[in-house]
Protein backbone atom coordinates (compact mmCIF):
# COMPACT_ATOMS: atom_id res chain seq x y z
CA UNK A 1 0.00 0.00 0.00
CA UNK A 2 1.41 3.09 -1.26
CA UNK A 3 0.31 6.73 1.04
CA UNK A 4 -1.63 9.44 -0.60
CA UNK A 5 -0.94 12.73 0.74
CA UNK A 6 -4.47 15.18 -0.04
CA UNK A 7 -3.42 18.99 0.06
CA UNK A 8 -5.61 21.02 2.14
CA UNK A 9 -7.69 22.37 -1.38
CA UNK A 10 -8.73 19.17 -2.05
CA UNK A 11 -9.92 17.31 0.87
CA UNK A 12 -13.28 18.72 -0.14
CA UNK A 13 -13.23 15.74 -2.58
CA UNK A 14 -11.68 12.49 -0.06
CA UNK A 15 -14.70 13.07 2.36
CA UNK A 16 -11.82 15.28 4.02
CA UNK A 17 -9.45 12.51 4.71
CA UNK A 18 -5.76 14.30 4.81
CA UNK A 19 -4.23 10.73 3.79
CA UNK A 20 -5.62 7.81 1.42
CA UNK A 21 -3.64 5.05 1.68
CA UNK A 22 -4.47 2.30 -1.48
CA UNK A 23 -2.37 -0.77 -3.55
CA UNK A 24 -1.09 -0.33 -6.81
CA UNK A 25 2.33 -0.97 -9.14
CA UNK A 26 2.64 1.82 -10.52
CA UNK A 27 1.80 5.94 -10.02
CA UNK A 28 -0.91 6.11 -12.47
CA UNK A 29 -2.52 2.48 -11.15
CA UNK A 30 -1.86 4.25 -7.47
CA UNK A 31 -4.02 7.53 -8.53
CA UNK A 32 -6.51 5.47 -10.80
CA UNK A 33 -7.51 3.90 -7.31
CA UNK A 34 -7.59 7.01 -6.20
CA UNK A 35 -10.16 8.47 -8.49
CA UNK A 36 -12.18 5.44 -8.25
CA UNK A 37 -12.80 5.72 -4.34
CA UNK A 38 -13.37 9.62 -5.19
CA UNK A 39 -14.24 10.35 -8.15
CA UNK A 40 -15.27 13.64 -7.71
CA UNK A 41 -11.37 14.13 -7.14
CA UNK A 42 -10.79 12.72 -10.67
CA UNK A 43 -11.75 16.58 -12.87
CA UNK A 44 -9.56 18.78 -10.25
CA UNK A 45 -6.59 15.93 -11.27
CA UNK A 46 -6.64 15.24 -14.96
CA UNK A 47 -7.88 16.72 -17.98
CA UNK A 48 -10.57 15.63 -20.31
CA UNK A 49 -7.80 14.30 -22.54
CA UNK A 50 -6.04 12.35 -18.73
CA UNK A 51 -3.47 14.56 -18.74
CA UNK A 52 -2.64 15.42 -15.36
CA UNK A 53 -3.73 19.00 -14.96
CA UNK A 54 -0.23 21.97 -15.41
CA UNK A 55 -1.46 22.95 -12.01
CA UNK A 56 -1.18 19.84 -10.45
CA UNK A 57 2.09 17.71 -9.62
CA UNK A 58 2.82 14.59 -8.36
CA UNK A 59 5.67 13.31 -5.94
CA UNK A 60 7.36 10.40 -5.59
CA UNK A 61 8.70 10.39 -2.18
CA UNK A 62 10.47 13.85 -2.75
CA UNK A 63 10.60 13.31 -6.68
CA UNK A 64 8.62 14.91 -9.34
CA UNK A 65 7.03 12.21 -11.27
CA UNK A 66 7.64 14.14 -14.43
CA UNK A 67 11.31 13.65 -13.60
CA UNK A 68 10.56 9.56 -13.46
CA UNK A 69 8.65 7.70 -15.17
CA UNK A 70 5.27 9.77 -14.97
CA UNK A 71 2.02 7.10 -14.79
CA UNK A 72 4.24 4.38 -15.43
CA UNK A 73 6.68 5.21 -12.77
CA UNK A 74 6.76 2.06 -10.30
CA UNK A 75 5.62 2.27 -6.42
CA UNK A 76 6.56 0.22 -3.86
CA UNK A 77 5.15 -0.30 -0.59
CA UNK A 78 5.37 2.10 1.94
CA UNK A 79 6.43 4.96 -0.88
CA UNK A 80 4.50 8.21 -0.06
CA UNK A 81 3.21 10.04 -3.03
CA UNK A 82 2.11 13.72 -2.34
CA UNK A 83 -0.24 15.53 -4.60
CA UNK A 84 0.84 19.37 -4.63
CA UNK A 85 -1.71 21.95 -6.44
CA UNK A 86 -0.60 25.82 -7.19
CA UNK A 87 -1.89 27.82 -4.25
CA UNK A 88 -2.87 31.69 -4.31
CA UNK A 89 -3.94 33.02 -1.25
CA UNK A 90 -3.96 36.67 -2.10
CA UNK A 91 -6.80 38.20 -4.29
CA UNK A 92 -6.42 39.08 -7.51
CA UNK A 93 -6.86 42.44 -8.19
CA UNK A 94 -9.09 42.93 -11.72
CA UNK A 95 -8.86 46.63 -11.62
CA UNK A 96 -6.32 47.34 -14.08
CA UNK B 1 50.69 55.52 -11.39
CA UNK B 2 50.84 51.50 -11.04
CA UNK B 3 48.09 49.55 -12.14
CA UNK B 4 47.46 48.32 -8.67
CA UNK B 5 46.82 51.95 -7.89
CA UNK B 6 43.93 52.18 -10.19
CA UNK B 7 42.08 48.93 -8.86
CA UNK B 8 42.55 50.47 -5.51
CA UNK B 9 40.73 53.45 -7.02
CA UNK B 10 37.20 52.11 -7.75
CA UNK B 11 35.65 51.60 -4.36
CA UNK B 12 34.25 55.54 -4.32
CA UNK B 13 32.63 55.84 -1.28
CA UNK B 14 33.01 52.63 0.94
CA UNK B 15 30.18 52.15 2.88
CA UNK B 16 30.37 52.32 6.77
CA UNK B 17 28.30 51.75 9.93
CA UNK B 18 27.96 54.79 12.16
CA UNK B 19 28.04 54.39 15.98
CA UNK B 20 24.55 54.33 16.47
CA UNK B 21 24.39 51.52 13.56
CA UNK B 22 26.95 49.32 14.93
CA UNK B 23 25.00 49.21 18.51
CA UNK B 24 21.39 48.47 16.94
CA UNK B 25 23.11 45.61 14.86
CA UNK B 26 25.51 44.39 17.22
CA UNK B 27 23.89 40.87 17.71
CA UNK B 28 24.54 40.73 14.02
CA UNK B 29 28.31 41.82 14.15
CA UNK B 30 29.17 39.59 16.89
CA UNK B 31 28.56 36.55 14.56
CA UNK B 32 31.23 35.71 12.21
CA UNK B 33 28.34 34.36 9.25
CA UNK B 34 27.30 38.42 9.13
CA UNK B 35 29.74 40.53 10.91
CA UNK B 36 30.88 43.49 9.97
CA UNK B 37 31.24 42.55 6.48
CA UNK B 38 27.85 40.81 5.91
CA UNK B 39 26.10 44.20 7.82
CA UNK B 40 27.53 46.02 5.11
CA UNK B 41 26.46 44.33 2.47
CA UNK B 42 22.96 44.24 4.13
CA UNK B 43 22.95 47.74 4.06
CA UNK B 44 23.99 48.24 0.37
CA UNK B 45 21.79 45.47 -0.31
CA UNK B 46 18.62 46.51 -2.85
CA UNK B 47 15.40 44.59 -2.14
CA UNK B 48 11.69 44.75 -4.06
CA UNK B 49 8.94 43.90 -1.83
CA UNK B 50 5.73 43.77 -3.64
CA UNK B 51 2.74 43.61 -1.84
CA UNK B 52 2.22 44.59 1.90
CA UNK B 53 -0.40 42.38 2.97
CA UNK B 54 -0.12 38.71 4.90
CA UNK B 55 3.10 38.10 3.41
CA UNK B 56 4.68 41.41 3.14
CA UNK B 57 4.09 42.39 6.90
CA UNK B 58 6.24 40.13 8.44
CA UNK B 59 9.12 40.52 5.44
CA UNK B 60 8.64 44.67 5.60
CA UNK B 61 9.49 44.68 9.03
CA UNK B 62 12.17 42.43 9.40
CA UNK B 63 13.66 42.91 6.37
CA UNK B 64 14.22 46.63 7.71
CA UNK B 65 15.35 45.55 11.37
CA UNK B 66 17.66 43.38 9.71
CA UNK B 67 19.35 46.50 8.02
CA UNK B 68 18.17 46.37 4.57
CA UNK B 69 19.53 49.37 2.81
CA UNK B 70 17.01 49.78 0.30
CA UNK B 71 13.56 48.52 0.38
CA UNK B 72 11.36 49.07 -2.33
CA UNK B 73 7.53 48.75 -1.69
CA UNK B 74 4.87 48.45 -4.12
CA UNK B 75 1.22 48.35 -2.85
CA UNK B 76 -2.06 50.72 -3.77
CA UNK B 77 -4.06 49.05 -1.22
CA UNK B 78 -6.11 50.72 1.77
CA UNK B 79 -6.02 49.03 5.08
CA UNK B 80 -9.72 47.22 6.38
CA UNK B 81 -10.19 45.64 9.23
CA UNK B 82 -9.95 42.31 7.69
CA UNK B 83 -6.02 42.84 7.32
CA UNK B 84 -5.45 42.99 10.99
CA UNK B 85 -6.24 39.48 11.86
CA UNK B 86 -2.60 38.58 9.83
CA UNK B 87 -0.85 41.77 8.80
CA UNK B 88 0.68 42.94 11.22
CA UNK B 89 2.31 45.54 9.48
CA UNK B 90 -0.48 47.83 9.69
CA UNK B 91 -2.16 48.19 13.12
CA UNK B 92 -6.58 49.42 14.17
CA UNK B 93 -5.00 53.27 13.58
CA UNK B 94 -4.37 52.24 10.62
CA UNK B 95 -7.77 51.30 9.21
CA UNK B 96 -8.16 53.38 5.84
CA UNK B 97 -5.08 54.72 5.16
CA UNK B 98 -2.88 53.12 1.93
CA UNK B 99 -0.97 50.14 3.34
CA UNK B 100 1.95 51.65 1.42
CA UNK B 101 2.20 54.93 3.79
CA UNK B 102 0.90 52.42 7.01
CA UNK B 103 3.60 49.80 6.22
CA UNK B 104 6.59 52.26 5.44
CA UNK B 105 5.77 53.93 8.83
CA UNK B 106 6.12 50.79 10.39
CA UNK B 107 9.09 50.21 9.01
CA UNK B 108 10.83 53.46 9.40
CA UNK B 109 9.76 52.65 13.36
CA UNK B 110 11.18 49.56 13.37
CA UNK B 111 14.37 51.25 11.39
CA UNK B 112 15.06 54.60 10.99
CA UNK B 113 18.51 53.97 8.96
CA UNK B 114 16.84 52.05 5.86
CA UNK B 115 15.80 54.09 2.63
CA UNK B 116 11.92 52.74 1.96
CA UNK B 117 11.23 53.35 -1.92
CA UNK B 118 7.39 53.60 -2.43
CA UNK B 119 4.98 52.70 -5.57
CA UNK B 120 1.58 53.32 -5.25
CA UNK B 121 1.31 51.34 -8.45
CA UNK B 122 -0.63 47.83 -9.25
CA UNK B 123 2.52 46.11 -10.91
CA UNK B 124 1.64 45.66 -14.26
CA UNK B 125 3.68 44.26 -17.66
CA UNK B 126 4.19 47.98 -18.72
CA UNK B 127 6.18 49.11 -15.57
CA UNK B 128 7.35 45.76 -13.91
CA UNK B 129 10.83 45.69 -15.74
CA UNK B 130 11.47 49.82 -14.75
CA UNK B 131 10.50 48.94 -11.45
CA UNK B 132 12.91 45.70 -10.55
CA UNK B 133 15.63 46.55 -12.58
CA UNK B 134 16.81 48.57 -9.67
CA UNK B 135 16.37 46.22 -7.62
CA UNK B 136 19.17 42.80 -6.33
CA UNK B 137 16.52 41.10 -5.35
CA UNK B 138 12.64 40.51 -5.54
CA UNK B 139 10.26 38.98 -3.25
CA UNK B 140 6.84 38.76 -4.53
CA UNK B 141 4.43 39.01 -1.50
CA UNK B 142 1.04 39.11 -3.31
CA UNK B 143 0.29 35.54 -4.11
CA UNK B 144 -1.87 36.07 -7.13
CA UNK B 145 -1.59 34.16 -9.88
CA UNK B 146 -1.04 36.62 -12.52
CA UNK B 147 1.49 39.19 -10.31
CA UNK B 148 3.37 35.64 -10.04
CA UNK B 149 3.31 34.94 -13.43
CA UNK B 150 4.01 38.47 -14.28
CA UNK B 151 7.22 38.28 -11.55
CA UNK B 152 8.49 35.37 -12.59
CA UNK B 153 8.96 36.23 -16.32
CA UNK B 154 10.26 39.68 -15.09
CA UNK B 155 13.11 38.31 -12.78
CA UNK B 156 14.03 35.58 -14.93
CA UNK B 157 14.11 37.99 -17.97
CA UNK B 158 16.21 40.75 -15.29
CA UNK B 159 18.35 37.65 -14.04
CA UNK B 160 17.04 38.53 -10.61
CA UNK B 161 16.26 35.92 -7.66
CA UNK B 162 12.75 36.13 -6.93
CA UNK B 163 11.71 34.86 -3.37
CA UNK B 164 8.57 32.61 -3.25
CA UNK B 165 5.94 32.09 -0.99
CA UNK B 166 2.27 31.10 -0.94
CA UNK B 167 -0.49 30.09 1.15
CA UNK B 168 -3.44 28.52 1.50
CA UNK B 169 -5.66 28.09 5.09
CA UNK B 170 -3.12 26.01 7.08
CA UNK B 171 -0.59 24.98 4.37
CA UNK B 172 1.85 27.03 2.80
CA UNK B 173 4.99 26.77 -0.07
CA UNK B 174 8.21 28.69 0.08
CA UNK B 175 11.26 28.54 -2.32
CA UNK B 176 13.81 30.47 -4.24
CA UNK B 177 12.99 30.68 -8.00
CA UNK B 178 15.25 32.01 -10.58
CA UNK B 179 18.75 32.15 -9.04
CA UNK B 180 21.56 31.18 -11.11
CA UNK B 181 20.49 28.74 -13.83
CA UNK B 182 17.90 27.35 -10.88
CA UNK B 183 14.39 26.33 -11.70
CA UNK B 184 11.37 29.54 -12.23
CA UNK B 185 7.78 29.19 -11.41
CA UNK B 186 6.93 27.80 -14.68
CA UNK B 187 9.69 24.81 -14.30
CA UNK B 188 6.93 23.98 -11.35
CA UNK B 189 3.71 25.12 -12.74
CA UNK B 190 3.59 25.57 -16.35
CA UNK B 191 0.15 27.24 -16.22
CA UNK B 192 -2.24 29.00 -13.38
CA UNK B 193 -5.46 26.86 -12.64
CA UNK B 194 -8.65 28.25 -14.79
CA UNK B 195 -10.18 31.51 -12.14
CA UNK B 196 -12.53 30.40 -9.33
CA UNK B 197 -10.97 26.74 -9.00
CA UNK B 198 -8.58 27.57 -6.27
CA UNK B 199 -9.99 29.85 -3.65
CA UNK B 200 -8.74 32.87 -2.38
CA UNK B 201 -7.93 33.32 1.61
CA UNK B 202 -10.93 35.76 1.14
CA UNK B 203 -12.96 32.73 0.25
CA UNK B 204 -11.27 29.76 1.89
CA UNK B 205 -9.57 32.06 4.76
CA UNK B 206 -6.42 31.93 6.39
CA UNK B 207 -4.37 30.99 9.82
CA UNK B 208 -3.71 34.29 10.91
CA UNK B 209 -0.57 32.96 12.09
CA UNK B 210 0.58 31.65 8.74
CA UNK B 211 1.19 34.29 6.15
CA UNK B 212 4.13 34.97 9.41
CA UNK B 213 5.40 31.53 9.28
CA UNK B 214 5.84 31.67 4.86
CA UNK B 215 7.05 35.45 4.67
CA UNK B 216 9.70 35.05 7.59
CA UNK B 217 10.81 31.66 5.65
CA UNK B 218 11.37 34.14 2.42
CA UNK B 219 12.71 37.28 4.33
CA UNK B 220 15.59 34.04 5.81
CA UNK B 221 16.07 33.46 2.62
CA UNK B 222 16.10 37.11 1.13
CA UNK B 223 18.87 37.79 3.76
CA UNK B 224 21.25 34.56 3.15
CA UNK B 225 21.06 35.36 -0.35
CA UNK B 226 22.20 38.55 0.29
CA UNK B 227 24.90 37.55 2.89
CA UNK B 228 25.86 34.77 0.46
CA UNK B 229 25.64 32.27 3.64
CA UNK B 230 24.32 29.07 4.14
CA UNK B 231 22.06 26.69 1.71
CA UNK B 232 19.77 28.54 -0.21
CA UNK B 233 16.09 27.06 -0.73
CA UNK B 234 16.83 26.55 -4.41
CA UNK B 235 15.93 23.39 -6.31
CA UNK B 236 13.86 22.41 -3.32
CA UNK B 237 10.40 23.50 -2.35
CA UNK B 238 9.58 23.67 1.34
CA UNK B 239 5.91 22.80 2.57
CA UNK B 240 4.73 23.96 5.73
CA UNK B 241 1.23 22.64 7.10
CA UNK B 242 0.48 24.21 10.35
CA UNK B 243 -2.52 21.76 11.66
CA UNK B 244 0.13 18.69 11.52
CA UNK B 245 3.36 20.88 12.13
CA UNK B 246 5.61 19.52 9.61
CA UNK B 247 8.19 21.16 7.52
CA UNK B 248 8.52 18.73 4.19
CA UNK B 249 10.76 19.45 0.94
CA UNK B 250 10.36 18.30 -2.41
CA UNK B 251 12.82 18.30 -5.40
CA UNK B 252 12.19 21.01 -8.06
CA UNK B 253 14.14 21.34 -10.89
CA UNK B 254 14.63 23.59 -13.65
CA UNK B 255 12.39 22.26 -16.47
CA UNK B 256 14.57 22.17 -19.68
CA UNK B 257 11.18 23.21 -21.71
CA UNK B 258 10.50 25.89 -19.92
CA UNK B 259 8.91 28.82 -21.97
CA UNK B 260 10.83 31.09 -20.47
CA UNK B 261 14.01 29.32 -18.61
CA UNK B 262 14.49 26.67 -20.34
CA UNK B 263 16.93 25.46 -23.45
CA UNK B 264 15.20 27.17 -26.00
CA UNK B 265 12.17 30.18 -24.73
CA UNK B 266 9.88 31.25 -26.38
CA UNK B 267 9.16 33.86 -23.69
CA UNK B 268 11.15 36.63 -24.17
CA UNK B 269 8.89 40.10 -23.46
CA UNK B 270 6.32 40.05 -20.55
CA UNK B 271 3.20 39.13 -21.85
CA UNK B 272 -0.71 39.94 -20.33
CA UNK B 273 -0.83 37.92 -16.97
CA UNK B 274 -4.49 38.59 -16.63
CA UNK B 275 -5.56 37.07 -19.66
CA UNK B 276 -2.86 34.41 -19.31
CA UNK B 277 -4.62 33.60 -15.84
CA UNK B 278 -8.11 33.93 -17.59
CA UNK B 279 -8.57 36.76 -15.47
CA UNK B 280 -10.77 39.85 -16.73
CA UNK B 281 -9.42 42.69 -16.96
CA UNK B 282 -11.91 45.07 -16.23
CA UNK B 283 -15.26 44.63 -14.60
CA UNK B 284 -14.58 44.55 -10.76
CA UNK B 285 -18.04 44.02 -10.20
CA UNK B 286 -19.25 40.62 -10.90
CA UNK B 287 -21.02 40.77 -14.48
CA UNK B 288 -24.93 40.91 -13.58
CA UNK B 289 -26.59 38.24 -15.07
CA UNK B 290 -30.15 39.10 -16.22
CA UNK B 291 -32.38 38.49 -13.88
CA UNK B 292 -30.19 38.96 -10.76
CA UNK B 293 -31.95 40.93 -8.40
CA UNK B 294 -30.77 43.26 -5.11
CA UNK B 295 -30.97 42.65 -1.78
CA UNK B 296 -33.78 45.53 -1.51
CA UNK B 297 -35.68 43.56 -3.96
CA UNK B 298 -35.60 40.28 -1.76
CA UNK B 299 -36.35 42.09 1.56
CA UNK B 300 -39.18 43.28 -0.28
CA UNK B 301 -40.12 40.01 -1.77
CA UNK B 302 -40.13 38.74 1.67
CA UNK B 303 -42.15 41.61 3.19
CA UNK B 304 -44.76 41.10 0.52
CA UNK B 305 -44.72 37.23 1.78
CA UNK B 306 -44.30 36.47 -2.54
CA UNK B 307 -44.17 32.83 -2.79
CA UNK B 308 -40.71 31.91 -3.25
CA UNK B 309 -37.49 30.09 -2.02
CA UNK B 310 -34.32 31.30 -0.55
CA UNK B 311 -31.28 29.05 -0.73
CA UNK B 312 -28.48 30.01 1.55
CA UNK B 313 -24.73 28.20 -0.70
CA UNK B 314 -22.65 28.77 2.09
CA UNK B 315 -20.98 26.75 4.36
CA UNK B 316 -22.46 25.57 7.67
CA UNK B 317 -19.74 27.77 9.49
CA UNK B 318 -20.44 30.61 7.55
CA UNK B 319 -23.90 30.40 8.15
CA UNK B 320 -22.69 30.57 12.02
CA UNK B 321 -21.59 34.16 11.34
CA UNK B 322 -24.12 35.61 9.85
CA UNK B 323 -27.70 34.52 8.22
CA UNK B 324 -30.56 36.18 6.27
CA UNK B 325 -33.72 34.37 8.75
CA UNK B 326 -35.41 33.35 5.67
CA UNK B 327 -32.71 31.44 3.85
CA UNK B 328 -32.53 27.32 4.04
CA UNK B 329 -29.01 26.11 3.56
CA UNK B 330 -27.61 24.00 1.23
CA UNK B 331 -23.78 24.37 1.33
CA UNK B 332 -22.60 24.61 -2.68
CA UNK B 333 -20.70 21.41 -2.86
CA UNK B 334 -24.04 19.60 -1.72
CA UNK B 335 -26.45 20.48 -3.90
CA UNK B 336 -25.73 18.58 -6.93
CA UNK B 337 -27.00 15.84 -4.38
CA UNK B 338 -29.62 17.63 -2.78
CA UNK B 339 -31.70 19.17 -6.35
CA UNK B 340 -34.50 16.84 -4.48
CA UNK B 341 -35.33 18.88 -1.79
CA UNK B 342 -36.16 21.88 -4.79
CA UNK B 343 -39.15 21.91 -6.55
CA UNK B 344 -38.46 23.37 -10.26
CA UNK B 345 -41.90 24.50 -10.60
CA UNK B 346 -40.92 27.26 -7.33
CA UNK B 347 -39.12 30.54 -7.98
CA UNK B 348 -35.91 30.69 -6.57
CA UNK B 349 -33.47 32.80 -5.00
CA UNK B 350 -29.55 31.70 -4.47
CA UNK B 351 -27.20 33.68 -2.16
CA UNK B 352 -24.02 33.37 -0.77
CA UNK B 353 -21.69 35.55 0.90
CA UNK B 354 -21.09 38.05 -2.31
CA UNK B 355 -22.55 36.38 -4.94
CA UNK B 356 -19.95 34.48 -6.63
CA UNK B 357 -20.95 31.06 -5.66
CA UNK B 358 -24.70 31.29 -5.78
CA UNK B 359 -24.83 32.50 -9.08
CA UNK B 360 -22.43 29.22 -9.59
CA UNK B 361 -25.47 27.72 -8.13
CA UNK B 362 -27.93 29.39 -10.01
CA UNK B 363 -26.00 27.97 -13.10
CA UNK B 364 -26.27 24.43 -11.72
CA UNK B 365 -29.93 24.88 -11.46
CA UNK B 366 -30.44 25.97 -14.48
CA UNK B 367 -28.34 23.18 -16.44
CA UNK B 368 -30.47 21.36 -14.19
CA UNK B 369 -33.87 22.43 -15.67
CA UNK B 370 -34.60 25.01 -13.47
CA UNK B 371 -36.16 27.99 -14.77
CA UNK B 372 -36.96 30.31 -12.16
CA UNK B 373 -33.87 30.53 -10.63
CA UNK B 374 -32.32 34.01 -9.63
CA UNK B 375 -28.97 35.44 -8.02
CA UNK B 376 -29.31 37.73 -5.19
CA UNK B 377 -26.32 40.17 -6.28
CA UNK B 378 -23.55 40.93 -3.63
CA UNK B 379 -24.72 38.28 -1.37
CA UNK B 380 -24.89 39.04 2.46
CA UNK B 381 -22.33 41.35 2.00
CA UNK B 382 -25.32 43.41 0.17
CA UNK B 383 -28.13 42.99 2.75
CA UNK B 384 -25.68 43.65 5.75
CA UNK B 385 -24.61 47.04 3.21
CA UNK B 386 -28.16 47.98 1.90
CA UNK B 387 -31.45 45.81 4.30
CA UNK B 388 -30.02 45.11 8.00
CA UNK B 389 -26.91 46.50 9.33
CA UNK B 390 -27.20 44.45 12.30
CA UNK B 391 -26.00 41.13 10.15
CA UNK B 392 -22.17 41.43 10.41
CA UNK B 393 -20.08 41.21 7.38
CA UNK B 394 -17.29 39.15 7.23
Amino acid sequence: MAKILIPTPLRQYTDKKDTVELGGATVGEVLSALTSEHPDLRRHLYTDEGKLRSFVNVYLNDEDIRYLNRDSTPVATNDTLTIVPSIAGGITDVSH
Amino acid sequence: MSATDTTIDTPVAAPTLSKDEILRYSRHLIMPEVGMEGQLKLKQAKVLLIGTGGLGAPLGMYLAAAGIGRIGLVDFDVVDHTNLQRQIIHGTKDVGRKKLDSAADTMQDINPFVQIDKYEVALTSENALDILRDYDIVIDGTDNFPTRYLVNDACVLLGKPNVYGSIFRFEGQATVFAYEGGPCYRCLYPEPPPPGLVPSCAEGGVLGILPGMIGIVQATEAVKLILGKGEPLVGRLLLYDALAMRFRELKLRRNPECPVCGDHPTIHQLIDYYQFCGVPRQAEEPVAAAGDLTAAEVKAKIDRADDFVLIDVREPHEYQIAKIGYAKLIPLGELPKRLNELNTADEIVMHCKSGVRSAKAVDLLKQSGFKKVRNLKGGILAWSDTVDPSVPKY
